[in-house]
């Protein structure tokens, strides 16, 4: 097996006649932070999306694990592995916090429809064995008390972080996080990234969309930086910094 | 009574456990109630009850697909009709006239989870090209399918009887049954063979109140598991469901075919107690009116759907076309009796009017339970938390 979890290799997506990503090619290392940044409407999300199976790709190939997922449906990625958090949190409102993170154990759960109807023993311990899981993960992310609360009633950076525990509860090996900092206070920053490394520890590789620049310099081993749909420049924090064309990207070109 | 409500209100958090209990208490109490307030000859309202029982079931069946996944489903009467029909053919002896030329006689145990089988199969054969549809395209088509099936039976000639339909279908029968004190005979078993007739409706009813408790049990198993976790999630955001694991098609399809599967098995109850179907009756109105009892008693919540198919059934099969009579003798009682004569200026008479606006008192309570209770009569804790936070939105809304 390759030390790379996933492999992106000349990735287009065009909508209709807009290239939304353009042939980019990167290759992320397991048990890294890898980050992906780059101006608004770079293509960023788009790159998500295409790795996760929400877009099949026009062009290129998404590899996970040596296997082939490209423009496979967003379950079976999640299956192979890759969970992801969304820009604008998407949970599940009116589902308690306990229940939006049980749901995310669904795809790892075995019992069947017949399990289901008939409660039988199986399911009843498997029900059990994920509802004590889902407290746990809800511990790590410090939302324990509120398990009974309804998503939609949670503070804002609890939404994220629930979001965080969903994703975790399918048991990924990658965790695509999609502006994980956005709308943070600086000590909610400094708790996300040891959020981060946490899960980190629990040998899950994070691949992560920030605006944040202390965040993402930070957090991140690697950097891939897009520009209207083009991968500009990849690099280590400090060779990303000193890049022109990074610069240039997010300041525009000195006259 | 304020104060008990209060104290309900205060402390039950969860009204269903009650409402179970209550509803559970009132059909075993029910016949027992009814002979005796009749003075014995109160069979007719059983076996109404009976039939009210098949409504109740497509109310828990539709409950599923609408309540739980939140896939508009307006042509579910059609399963109803797959269960009846195939209860028809396989129960009488219409397939010896068909070219097929041998009846068959399945024993209605068997044949009501073949029904259920062949509806779920049906469901699964719609959904199947159609779930990929969201919101109002999949209503307009299961419309469509819903319209489809009753044609296919009028039209399908020697096999499923034409116009007249198929009738003369064999009745459920046991080896052994209950006696006691209500036949006049002291408790204990019989070995004679039992016969369901329409003389023994109670037999009927205690035979619904079966299926529909095995039936709330199994449903009630389903929303408290994995699948039923997975419907809520996929009704709420599909998106963020099929990014967390779930197959959305999958979820969908099996809460069609479940909803289509109870409606399959009501089917088949309804076929062996008419001993008659006929395409007539299973058109849109049956959909309609089993989809305003999921939304009238409370969707998502199973408890909520079976009240909403009891009131909404009584409503219509008994409070609606006695309304004329009773309104006479009031008129008559209170003086007006005058009222109730027909006169040549063109007044048809109280009981004729009151007949004649069934329809309009209908929807004037239709109409009237929606606004006051836009939740449902008993409904799910999520559906109050949505309803209240979307009227504050728009409270904010109109404040700005």
């Amino acid at each position: 097996m390759s030390d790379f979890i996933l492999r992106v290799s000349g990735l287009t997506k065009r909508f209709g006649g807009l290239t939304a990503v353009d042939n980019v090619t990167f290759d992320v290392p397991a048990g890294e932070v890898f980050a992906l940044i780059g101006p608004n409407g770079a293509g960023k999300t788009t790159m998500f999306n295409c790795v996760t199976g929400v877009y099949k790709p026009t062009l290129g190939r998404v590899t996970f694990l040596d296997r082939d997922l490209t423009g496979s449906p967003p379950h079976r990625a999640a299956k192979a592995g890759i969970a992801r958090t969304f820009q604008n949190i998407r949970l599940f409102e009116y589902m308690s916090a306990l229940d939006n993170v049980r749901l995310g154990h669904h795809c790892r759960m075995r019992s069947k429809l017949w399990d289901s109807l008939f409660k039988t023993p199986f399911e009843r311990r498997e029900e059990r064995r994920i509802t004590e899981h889902s407290m746990e993960l809800l511990t790590l992310v410090g939302l324990d008390h509120h398990a009974e609360n309804y998503a939609r009633n949670l503070a804002y950076g609890q939404q994220r972080r629930l979001e965080i525990a969903r994703a975790l509860a399918t048991d990924p090996k990658l965790l695509l996080l999609d502006e994980p900092a956005a709308g943070f206070t600086p000590q909610e920053k400094v708790e996300l990234m040891e959020l981060v490394g946490t899960i980190l520890k629990r040998g899950i590789t994070v691949f992560l969309i920030e605006h944040d620049m202390k965040v993402v310099m930070q957090a991140s081993q690697r950097i891939v930086v897009l520009d209207h749909g083009e991968k500009i420049a990849e690099g280590t924090p400090n060779e990303v910094r000193g890049n022109q064309r990074v610069v240039e990207a997010y300041l525009g070109k000195s006259a | 009574m304020s104060a008990i409500r209060n104290y309900l209100r205060a402390h039950v958090r969860d009204p269903n456990p009650i409402a179970y209990a209550l509803m559970f208490i009132a059909a075993v109490f029910f016949p027992v109630v009814v002979q005796f307030a009749t003075n014995g000859s109160g069979d007719y309202l059983v076996g109404l009850a009976a039939d009210g029982g098949v409504y109740v079931l497509m109310a828990i069946g539709l409950n599923v697909v609408v309540g739980f996944a939140g896939l508009l489903d307006l042509g579910y009467a059609a399963f109803f009709a797959i269960g009846s029909y195939t209860y028809a053919i396989l129960a009488s002896a219409h397939l010896g006239v068909t070219p097929i030329g041998h009846a068959a006689h399945v024993p209605f145990w068997l044949l009501i989870f073949i029904a259920m089988f062949v509806a779920a199969g049906a469901g699964a054969l719609l959904g199947a090209p159609t779930l990929r549809l969201r919101g109002d395209y999949l209503a307009i088509v299961t419309l469509g399918f819903g319209e489809i099936v009753p044609s296919v039976f009028r039209n399908g000639k020697i096999w499923t009887g034409g116009v007249p339909g198929i009738s003369a279908l064999d009745v459920p029968k046991l080896p052994f049954w209950i006696q006691g004190p209500w036949v006049n005979q002291p408790l204990g078993f019989t070995t004679e063979e039992f016969r369901f007739t329409s003389a023994n409706l109670t037999a009927y009813y205690v035979l619904m109140v079966i299926l529909i408790t095995g039936v709330v049990i199994l449903v009630h198993n389903l929303q408290n598991s994995r699948l039923g976790r997975a419907w809520m999630a996929v009704r709420e955001d599909e998106s963020a469901a099929a990014a967390s694991g779930v197959n959305t098609v999958s979820v969908k399809l099996l809460a069609f075919s479940i909803g289509a599967a109870t409606s399959g098995f009501a089917g088949a109850f309804y076929g062996a107690k008419l001993s008659y179907v006929s395409s007539e009756n299973f058109g849109f109105i049956v959909s309609v009116t089993v989809l305003a009892m999921v939304v009238l008693g409370g969707m998502g919540n199973i408890p909520g759907a079976m009240v909403g198919a009891i009131v909404l059934y009584f409503i219509l099969f008994q409070f609606l076309p006695n309304a004329p009579a009773q309104i006479e003798s009031l008129a008559t009682s209170v003086g007006l009796g005058s009222l109730n004569h027909a006169t040549p200026n063109g007044w048809p008479g109280l009981g004729e009017e009151v007949s004649r606006a069934k329809y309009v008192i209908f929807g004037l309570i239709l109409v009237g339970i929606m606004l006051l209770r836009p939740q449902g009569l008993l409904p799910s804790q999520v559906r109050k938390q949505e309803l209240t936070h979307a009227s504050k939105t728009a409270l904010v809304a109109a404040a700005k």
